[in-house]
């Protein structure tokens, strides 16, 4: 059975807050859902299948459920898999559809961590008691940010990746966050300032690391027929692919990440290759995790990301790769430490010709949004859609 | 310019009752892995079952305590250290830190050998390297 078509993204927001000094991430939860659904057409009581993550508040999805006063569900899923979870959330979302399990559903994404002055990326940080692993790990200072650094130490090592290649991603992702009136860093910079930028866990300086910011973001899906009565441009689930990955028991290969199996399920599911694909949503917590998932997501062979991304090759209207054109995690935000959520909505926003015009990509029909949540050189998840204009 | 390891403070680790043998071997100096009866192979980290068959077939058994440096990356907070992956001579790589050396020294491929250094109070050393 294929989700190829079965369902629609129909409504979609984007908090514009990155600093929710004001509000808690309840309400924050109930702005960005309410939102989508001003964007939708639709009311709160249209929907009956409601998907959010372990950053939600409370146990699953009972808490928001009641906050939100979601009444008449029928359908509910927590999976969460980090930031990548609000791209499966998307398929996930379609299957439920398909199978009649709901008509209309909602996905919520919200958080403040930097109000809450949460060290992010630097300071060790685990899911909870009894993680197996934690105890073979935790106490060597394992954190986000060295923990993706040492995939780029590999990379380079084996392919010659060079931080100058790395730096062309933040290049890029700044070149795009200039017409972003909400992202955190507007200012384009140059492969001189990434690589100058102090060294945070070596071979990734502080540029090559996305921005920490709260806010959050909300998607509709719905089944065909309710899609085509509402108002706004139709935005198709194409395919949908999903992967973890880990240490292979011992047998680690921190150079490649789970896209390279999640992306060929979603390509196969949507008739497409990534040759089609016009624009593409690629997570970027770090400049190394964008570079290994175009490689894994087959935009370019294995160790030639570092070529692939120099010279502006994913600069909207300059390269063939248009990326992340709302700035991303990079440049943009990165709303409760989770990317996936802003990666389908920029998706959307191109797909609908309501990207800003300065980074518009003309007639864009057939968009792709991955992303990885967890920790890249550890255990992660994958997750990969691909969208169509109709 | 060199910087040399920091002796940072290690907090506690999280004993459990199927982890426990590793951490008591570690306290008598001595580095565990596993290895899956039903396949011969070696695996980490420590667990009850085999990630290769799910079978509780499986025993710690002593490594050699060397290997290689796979990746690695200097954390360079206000007390600096290295995380990495060393490859033992078993096959296997482990999450570990590289200590007690010029931190902008490490390398790819460097020989290494482990030492145990002290955490929190009741707790079991953490398995560390140094180069050879």
């Amino acid at each position: 059975m294929s989700i190829n078509g079965k369902a629609y993204i129909v409504g979609a927001f984007e908090h514009p807050t990155r600093k929710a000094d004001n509000q808690s991430v309840a309400q924050l939860h109930a702005e960005v859902a309410y939102g989508a659904l001003q964007d939708a057409g639709l009311t709160k009581d249209d929907i009956d299948g409601f998907f959010c993550t372990g950053a939600a508040p409370g146990l699953g999805p009972l808490n928001m459920a009641d906050y939100l006063g979601l009444t008449k569900l029928r359908h509910f899923d927590s999976t969460d898999v980090g930031g990548s979870s609000y791209v499966m959330h998307v398929g996930h979302a379609a299957e439920a559809i398909s199978m009649g399990l709901c008509d209309i559903a909602l996905v919520t994404l919200a958080g403040r961590p930097r109000a809450e002055a949460m060290a992010t990326g630097t300071a060790p940080r685990t899911w909870g008691a009894n993680v197996p692993d934690d105890p073979f790990e935790m106490v060597y200072g394992r954190t986000v940010a060295n923990v993706y650094a040492m995939c780029a130490m590999r990379h380079m090592h084996e392919f010659g990746t060079t931080s100058e290649q790395l730096a062309w991603i933040k290049v890029a992702a700044s070149h795009h966050a200039q017409w972003n009136e909400h992202a955190m860093l507007r200012k384009v910079v140059t492969v001189e300032d990434v690589v100058n930028s102090p060294m945070v866990a070596d071979p990734l300086h502080r540029l090559d690391c996305c921005v920490i910011s709260d806010g959050g973001g909300a998607l509709i899906l719905a089944k065909p027929e309710i899609a085509r009565s509402l108002k706004r441009p139709l935005v198709k689930v194409k395919g949908h692919g999903e992967a973890t990955k880990n240490q292979n028991a011992g047998y680690t290969d921190v150079t490649f990440s789970g896209a390279r199996w999640s992306g060929p399920r979603a390509f196969e599911e949507a008739g497409v290759t990534p040759k089609d694909i016009q624009y593409a949503s690629i997570y970027d917590s770090f400049t190394i995790t964008v570079l290994m998932q175009l490689e894994d997501l087959g935009f370019c062979e294995k160790g030639q990301g570092g070529k692939f991304v120099a010279d502006g090759n994913l600069i909207s209207g300059v390269g063939k790769l248009p990326f992340n054109t709302d700035g991303g995690g990079l440049c943009n935000n990165h709303p409760a430490n989770r990317g996936g959520m802003t990666k389908v909505i920029e998706a959307v926003r191109q797909l609908r010709g309501e990207a800003h015009p300065k980074v518009q990509v003309p007639g864009c029909t057939l968009a792709l949004a991955h992303g990885t949540g967890g920790l890249l050189g550890t255990r992660h998840g994958s997750a990969t859609v691909i969208l169509e204009r109709e | 310019m060199a910087t040399p390891a920091s002796n940072r403070a290690l907090p506690a680790i999280a004993v459990d009752p199927t982890n426990k043998p590793y951490f008591d071997a570690a306290r008598e100096g001595r580095m565990l892995i596993g290895l899956c009866k039903d396949t011969g192979k070696h695996f980490w980290y420590p667990r009850g079952c085999s990630p290769f068959t799910l079978s509780n077939n499986v025993e710690l058994v002593e490594a050699k305590g060397t290997g290689t440096v796979y990746t690695f990356s200097v954390m360079r907070t206000k007390e600096p250290y290295c995380v990495a992956y060393v490859e033992l001579d078993e096959g296997i790589r482990v999450f570990t830190n590289i200590v007690d050396c010029d931190l902008d020294q490490v390398k790819i491929g460097q020989k290494v050998k482990v030492v145990f250094k002290p955490t929190t109070g009741d707790s079991p050393p953490a398995t560390m390297f140094t180069p050879v």
